[in-house]
Formats: structure tokens, C-alpha cells, sequence
């Protein structure tokens, strides 16, 4: 078995990290080539390497307040949210068997997200010298990945729902006073979360040219 | 010695940021331990050492950008 999908469904961003981190192993461990993750987040903002003091405008009481907890991880980029409006998916390939080149593979992540939005006929573009997937001068989905042994993990957000884009406002997403949209904002109402995951797993596999072996886990079951 | 240059990175990478050290000068490492991690906009990455030995000097520290191909530490390597 060359590629897996895994479907975590609604899950705390920890708990989301440590089953990224089997993965990770299992396809150190030639398991299998690939991985895609599926997930949605409870509220909350990740620091990546590139992010400064800042970035995150509420204060921690405000944040308190709000539930949304704080988290520094090993990714690049800068400040994000990730909550349960948003598709969350992180690709975990063995890069060994694909390409040796990170901006080769950060394109083709948004060439992926770009081709999965234009099944819901939202056209969508990518900015020169800006990493992200962006209708217009907004940004519909954002992408930050870290390489261990040229073994990929962390990834991308797609705003699927908009109630959650108000939350961008506690911080300055990557570093920059950047105007955020949702698919639901393009489309007038917001498509399923299973047809956004069909849609962009369908475009993964074009990319890879893997067949993908539907293999679902119940959150309950990721530790 | 052995000196562990920045490799190449894929197209259109020419510079990292060196975001943090695994190890400081003068430490034993192992072959494959991670030395350093680097970054670019938007990617981290890591580099293993390519042989067991003790870390004689490093050339960048955290928070400086180093060009692909210049070396980033040196390495004793282990008779």
C-alpha cells in the first residue's frame, strides 16, 4: 500500500500532532510512500519558526476567554488559526520517492488545493512570491510544512466556513495584514466537509499518481 | 574534517535561515543525528551529520542565513 488517507474528524490540535508524528514514522519506516491527514481543529493559533512576538495581537486573557490555546511548533512560516471552520490536511510524503525540492513541493501543494476548489468552481490563484492559495487578494488557504530526512509533515488550512475567519483578527496571519476569505463566502453557503476532503484527496492522487486506499480512523482511536 | 556544507534545496532555494542547533561546539554526535534545523518562508528542514564525531566549530548561528553550498559546521570525524 503506497498512499494512505486518514480521517480524524473534529480533534484537539495535540492530539492531531502526535498521530502526525506516527505517520511520519510509519512512512520513515517505508510503510507506506504517503500519507494525507485529514482533521478539523478546535480553535487555536500555532507559531511557526518565522513568527515574531507580534504576531498574536489578543492578549491571553482574551484568548483565555475564548478557549484557544497557543502552540509553538516546528513548521515554517508565521502565525496561524486553525479552527473547526476550517479543512486542515497534512500531507506526509516521503519525498525521497517523489522529488528532492521543497519549492517543488510547496507549488504542488497549491496547485492540489487550487484544483480541488475549481471542482466547487471557486477560482482561485496563487500570488508571486506569497506561499498560499488566494481568490482574488484574499486568502481561501494557507500552507506551512517542515522536511525531516526529506519526510514532509504539518501542511495546509482551507477556510471552509466562514463563522470562523472573525478569529483572524487575533492575530496578523503570517506576519502580514492579510484579508482572508472562505469557500462558503465565495459560494453563498458552505459545501459539505466530505466533499471538500473527496476533492482535494482526488487531487493529491492526481499529483502523486498513487492509487489511495480509503483507510478511516475514528478520533477516538487516534491517541 | 569533515565540513557539512547547506546542500541544494530544490529550485529557486539559494539561502536558508538557521533556526536551531541540536548540538553545541565541542559535543559528540552520532552518524544521522540531527545537527540543525534551517528554515525558508514558508518549509523547515533538518540536516543530518553524515558521520559520528565531536562538533569543532559551527560557522552560523541561530537566526543567521546561510547560502547553499557554504559550510555550516565543522566535524572531527571518529577514527
Amino acid at each position: 500500500m503506497q498512499f494512505r488517507v486518514f480521517d480524524l474528524g473534529l480533534i484537539d490540535f495535540s492530539r492531531a500532532r502526535d498521530f502526525q508524528q506516527e505517520a511520519f514514522s510509519r512512512v520513515k519506516d517505508n510503510e507506506f510512500k504517503a500519507a494525507l491527514i485529514f482533521c478539523r481543529h478546535y480553535p487555536v493559533i500555532t507559531l511557526g519558526r518565522n513568527a515574531e512576538e507580534c504576531a498574536v495581537l489578543a492578549s491571553s486573557d482574551e484568548l483565555k476567554a475564548k478557549g484557544i490555546s497557543i502552540y509553538e511548533i516546528e513548521r515554517g512560516g508565521s502565525v496561524t488559526y486553525h479552527g473547526p471552520g476550517q479543512l486542515v490536511v497534512y500531507p506526509v510524503f516521503n519525498l525521497n520517492y517523489f522529488k528532492k525540492d521543497v519549492n517543488l513541493f510547496l507549488r504542488s501543494l497549491e496547485v492540489a488545493i487550487i484544483a480541488a476548489l475549481a471542482k466547487f468552481s471557486i477560482p482561485a490563484n496563487t500570488r508571486e512570491g506569497l506561499t498560499g492559495v488566494w481568490v482574488e487578494n484574499k486568502k481561501i488557504a494557507s500552507i506551512g510544512i517542515a522536511i525531516r530526512n526529506w519526510i514532509t509533515y504539518h501542511g495546509l488550512a482551507i477556510n471552509v466556513k466562514k463563522d470562523d475567519l472573525a478569529n483572524f483578527s487575533l492575530i496578523r496571519p503570517c506576519g502580514m495584514d492579510i484579508m482572508m476569505t472562505a469557500m462558503e463566502t465565495e459560494l453563498g453557503r458552505h459545501p459539505s466537509f466530505e466533499l471538500v476532503k473527496m476533492a482535494v484527496r482526488e487531487s493529491f492522487l492526481n499529483l502523486t499518481n498513487e492509487i489511495g486506499v480509503d483507510y478511516n480512523i475514528k478520533q477516538e482511536t487516534a491517541r | 574534517m569533515i565540513k557539512v556544507a547547506l546542500p541544494g534545496l530544490g529550485e529557486g532555494i539559494e539561502k536558508a535561515t538557521v533556526t536551531y542547533w541540536f548540538f553545541q561546539e565541542g559535543e559528540k554526535v552520532k552518524e544521522k543525528d540531527d545537527l540543525v534545523e534551517l528554515s525558508t518562508d514558508k518549509a523547515t528542514f533538518n540536516l543530518p551529520s553524515p558521520c559520528s564525531g565531536t562538533l569543532v566549530e559551527i560557522f552560523f548561528r541561530e537566526g543567521d542565513t546561510v547560502n547553499v553550498g557554504e559550510a555550516l559546521v565543522a566535524i572531527e570525524e571518529e577514527q
